[in-house]
């Protein structure tokens, strides 16, 4: 029998404020072990949480940006449990009313991804395990975090993988989180059950924690489908549990079974307030956000007929993005500066990080003025991929790779001379041409160009030509 | 005149210096604590070095302000920076917090002299002072009887002249309880009026810091001192002062009298309270009898959702980072059963268990849910009787101070200790203002108290109303113990 993959995800996003969500001690990754604690974070005893403002902030652009509903009102509960990383024995989180609700993340093949919620909450500390001891580290210990909670709609690896990509993408285009797997700013667990496939019916689930890239999430999917394949196939029952991915041996194994699922005894943080999101707050924040890069790959491919692949790599950091939208002010065909970006800039940024930083010599406005040049005909189509490598070497501008008199293109008087000569020199053309022969026009045009040693703008010369011919 | 100003014009107009002063109480708190049992720390060092520099102040010839240099005390779960903050309790053994609480900065900026910190109930979980690791503190009305709780320790030690006055907590009646106990006079405010920041918390819904003190005009002076909006407290905004209405005209204010207040409450106790009733009649109020039916439920509704924070709240205490650790274990686990085990006095493990209960998977919306809804109703309840009246008028507490034992002792049903607190809870859940102040004494000589109960932030009223029935009856006995001035 064939199997269907049903998966949802939970994933945990440190969000990169300056202060942590509840005190004002800072989010700096490292640092040594519990100096970035207050008594606040290492939840001493009579002291109260205050919630940042930039928490609620980022967690609605977030929302905004996974096509969420906004909650007006939202509060905080207490999540209890007890283990030496939580100092207060309880994280402050958000059960019932989550500040945002009902979104979606669309794939490239079309399928929507449901968002079910996303919530704020304080992350724990960590422990250090260093010869048979163990301490305790609260840096981490009240770092913001939004879980963002998916509806079981995947229903293969690769949308999963897709979807991971895209999450961090925009979270990261957004401003919220630097998204790092292998720093745990972002930490995703998976929800994954198999059933027949045609049924509607969900199999029985378990959960699949501690994966640090998109890679183990791929291999601990592949390995927990098929391990749930063969088990129903042998006749046995998935068990429902929480599963740990091991990296060394591609394998998971148990970590807790339902029956030793925690009773978190959730009920209202009373030491905060109700947070109010008045719908203006919103707007105000919606209108700050930056246009995201699905709305960018729309334009891209639609308006700019910038064909997909392309766009997909311009929206693939904002960064570039922005660099591109700088860089086609006022052109004519902006797919001009696509070409260039991707195939003489991208060749200089060798790794993921160098095309994130999108640190090059040529400005975009640099590059704007180059392209206009050559659109304006006056930078040849043949000498522009030197001159643009000379202005990445260098950083200056296209004008200093061109002449004076290339900058002048050809007067009128001159322009009608060698157009003359050209009819005159090619008669044989012209008569095809009147004949309907519009190729032997383009003969016509080499002749001045020849003449004009490249100077000429093609368009201009065309229009002339016409004109002269009649 | 109040005790407060009384003794500011002695330090002020050199009658008496403020290390003379202080070194006084310090003496007497020496002498008389072995039996009151008032303080568990007491810190000489902190006081007299605050007392030194009042007198530099006033050896420049500057004035003083009305709480500067005046010797108090706080209650043993309010935060002191480098002194042991032990809660009465076994588990925060040796624990010294490294931060002020906002209270005791406020006060610091006003000049205080801190005395010490005093006993109270473990957690402020108890009516007596007798779940106290460190044994109750007693009545200095008579030592047989108890201080009263949670807040036993600042009652004993203003009842017994061993401070000022003091600043406790009141979660279900734990300032307004032992003041009634000891014959003096003890202000819950409205919450969210006081910060709670540094309050070790009980009950975080319900906790609120107030004065114990030895009248109401310094009742006044003190919170108009600590009613301040503070940031690091996202439910406190401070409170009107109210000093400048302390002695303001009566007549004509509505005094609702609940008949749900007076069940179960002693003939002797009821008697005293309907004596002061006539007493406002006299000063030209009016007295309103009303029924108020839901505060039935005020005290079930309490012990749900106060125990259900404290297991909350509590639950950090584990050994590992401060206070007690035990001695023995195998592993992280064990550690922290065992630390719980022995750390925490059987009222708290009860309260914890019974907290932890109401909120677990399956019993949730049989109690805690309920007891939310139930809360409510409550203070649409009050909010309604306000619609008619300016304060209502209540006892503190059922009864005078018990006998040391009593609500432990072997004949002793547990609810007893519960039901006791049933006359001061429903302030708590509705998260209004009350003033306990003395208005008799029962055939023992034990005092009884009375509590006036105000409309939210309405602080300025109620202590408007203890006011002017102090200045015609002063109900105020004095004790044989500590400093006489």
């Amino acid at each position: 029998m064939k199997y269907e993959l049903v998966a949802g995800f939970e994933t945990h996003v440190e969000l990169s404020t300056e202060t942590k969500i509840f005190c004002s001690c800072t989010t700096a990754f490292g640092g040594d072990p519990n100096t970035h604690c207050c008594p606040v974070c290492i939840g001493l005893p009579g002291t109260l949480p205050k919630l940042n403002e930039k928490v609620v902030e980022y967690a609605i652009m977030a929302g905004l940006a996974t096509n969420c509903e906004i909650a007006g009102i939202a509060k905080m509960d207490r999540k209890n449990y007890c283990y030496p990383d939580l100092p207060k024995a309880y994280q402050i989180s958000q059960y019932d009313k989550p500040l945002c609700q009902h979104g979606y993340i669309r794939l490239s093949n079309g399928r929507k991804i449901r968002i079910l919620r996303i919530h704020i909450e304080e992350d724990a500390g960590k422990l250090i395990h260093n010869h048979g001891d163990t301490y305790v580290d609260y840096n981490r210990g009240g770092v913001p975090l939004i879980e963002i909670v998916t509806e079981p709609d995947f229903r293969s690896i690769d949308e999963a993988k897709e979807y991971v990509e895209r999450l961090q993408q925009t979270m990261r285009w957004i401003g919220i989180s630097d998204c790092r797997m292998q720093e745990g700013s972002m930490r995703c667990d998976v929800n994954i059950s198999v059933r027949p496939e045609g049924s509607e019916k969900l199999g029985t689930r378990t959960e699949i924690k501690n994966m640090n890239s998109i890679t183990n999430i791929a291999k601990a999917m592949e390995y927990e489908y098929e391990r749930q394949c063969e088990l129903i196939e042998s006749g046995g029952a998935v068990v429902q549990e929480t599963l740990r991915y091991d990296d060394a041996t591609g394998t998971t194994s148990s970590m807790r079974s339902k029956e030793d699922a925690h009773d978190y005894r959730y009920f209202r943080e009373p030491d905060l307030v109700t947070i109010a999101v008045p719908r203006e707050r919103v707007n105000e924040i919606e209108a700050r956000l930056p246009e995201l890069p699905g709305q960018k790959f729309t334009r891209y491919t639609q308006t700019f007929e910038i064909p997909e692949k392309d766009a997909a790599q311009l929206t693939k950091y904002r960064s570039i993005a922005e660099y591109f939208d700088q860089a086609i002010e006022g052109l004519k065909s902006p797919k001009t500066a696509s070409n260039f970006i991707i195939g003489q800039i991208f060749r200089r940024l060798e790794t993921e990080a160098d095309k994130e930083a999108f640190d090059v010599r040529t400005t975009a406005k640099q590059l704007n003025e180059m392209c206009r040049l050559l659109e304006a005909g006056k930078l040849k189509n043949n000498l522009a991929k030197k001159t643009l490598e000379q202005m990445l070497d260098t950083g200056k501008p296209v004008t200093e790779f061109i002449s004076e008199s290339d900058m002048a293109g050809l007067d009128e008087n001159t322009l009608t001379e060698y157009c003359q000569n050209a009819i005159n020199a090619m008669p044989a053309a012209v008569a095809d041409y009147k004949g309907g022969k519009e190729k032997a026009l383009m003969a016509i045009l080499g002749n001045v160009m020849k003449q004009s040693r490249g100077r000429a703008d093609a368009a201009a010369v065309t229009a002339k030509l016409k004109e002269l011919i009649g | 005149m109040g005790q407060i100003k009384r003794i500011h014009e002695m330090l002020q107009s050199g009658a008496i210096t403020c290390t003379e002063l202080t070194q006084k109480y310090l003496t007497e708190i020496e002498n008389s604590n072995k039996e009151l049992n008032a303080y568990i720390t007491v810190t000489p060092d902190v006081a007299l070095a605050q007392a030194k520099a009042v007198d530099e102040k006033l050896a420049r010839g500057e004035e003083i302000g009305l709480l500067e240099g005046i010797p108090m005390t706080l209650k043993d779960n309010i935060s002191t920076k480098g002194i042991l903050t032990s809660c009465a309790s076994k588990i925060l053994t040796g624990y010294k917090p490294i931060y002020d609480a906002t209270v005791y900065e406020l006060l610091q900026k006003e000049g205080v002299v801190m005395l010490g910190k005093t006993n109270m109930d473990e957690f402020a979980m108890g009516s007596s002072c007798e779940t106290s690791y460190y044994g109750g503190a007693k009545n200095p009305h008579n030592t047989d009887h108890v201080s009263g709780g949670s807040s036993g320790g600042v009652a004993s030690a203003v009842g017994g002249n061993l401070a000022v006055y003091g600043l406790g907590s009141d979660t279900g009646g734990s300032i307004r309880q032992p003041a009634s106990f000891c014959g003096i006079v003890g202000l819950k405010p409205t919450y969210g009026a006081v910060s709670r920041y540094g309050l070790i918390a009980y009950a975080s819904s319900f906790d609120q810091i107030g004065p114990i003190t030895h009248d109401v005009e310094d009742a006044a002076i003190v919170f108009d001192a600590i009613a301040k909006y503070d940031d690091r407290d996202s439910t406190s905004r401070g409170s009107e002062p109210t000093l400048p209405t302390l002695h303001d005209e009566i007549k004509g204010m509505k005094i609702g009298i609940a008949n749900q207040y007076l069940n179960g409450v002693r003939e002797d106790v009821k008697a005293a309270v309907l004596e002061a009733a006539k007493s406002y009649e006299e000063m030209g109020a009016e007295i309103v009898y009303f029924d108020l039916p839901e505060l039935e439920f005020a005290l079930p509704c309490y012990y749900i959702l106060a125990m259900a924070e404290a297991s909350s709240n509590l639950g950090r205490y584990d050994g590992i980072r401060y206070g007690y650790k035990a001695e023995h274990y195998i592993g992280t686990h064990d550690m922290i059963c065992r630390t719980r085990s022995e750390g925490f006095g059987k009222e708290v493990r009860r309260r914890i268990l019974m907290g932890t209960y109401v909120l677990s998977a399956g019993y949730y919306d049989a109690y805690y849910k309920k007891a939310v809804n139930l809360r409510g109703a409550i203070v649409e309840a009050f909010d309604r009787a306000f619609e008619k009246v300016d304060v209502i008028l209540a006892p503190t507490a059922p009864v005078t101070a018990f006998k040391n034992g009593y609500l432990f002792g072997e004949e002793t049903d547990q609810l007893e200790q519960y039901l006791s607190d049933i006359c001061t809870v429903p302030v708590n859940t509705a998260g209004l203002p009350a003033v306990s102040i003395p208005c008799g004494e029962d055939s023992e000589g034990l005092p009884i108290g009375m509590q006036i109960i105000g409309k939210k932030f309405d602080e300025k009223t109620i202590l408007n109303l203890a006011y002017k029935y102090e200045e015609k009856e002063d109900k105020f006995k004095e004790t044989k113990w500590g400093v006489k001035l």
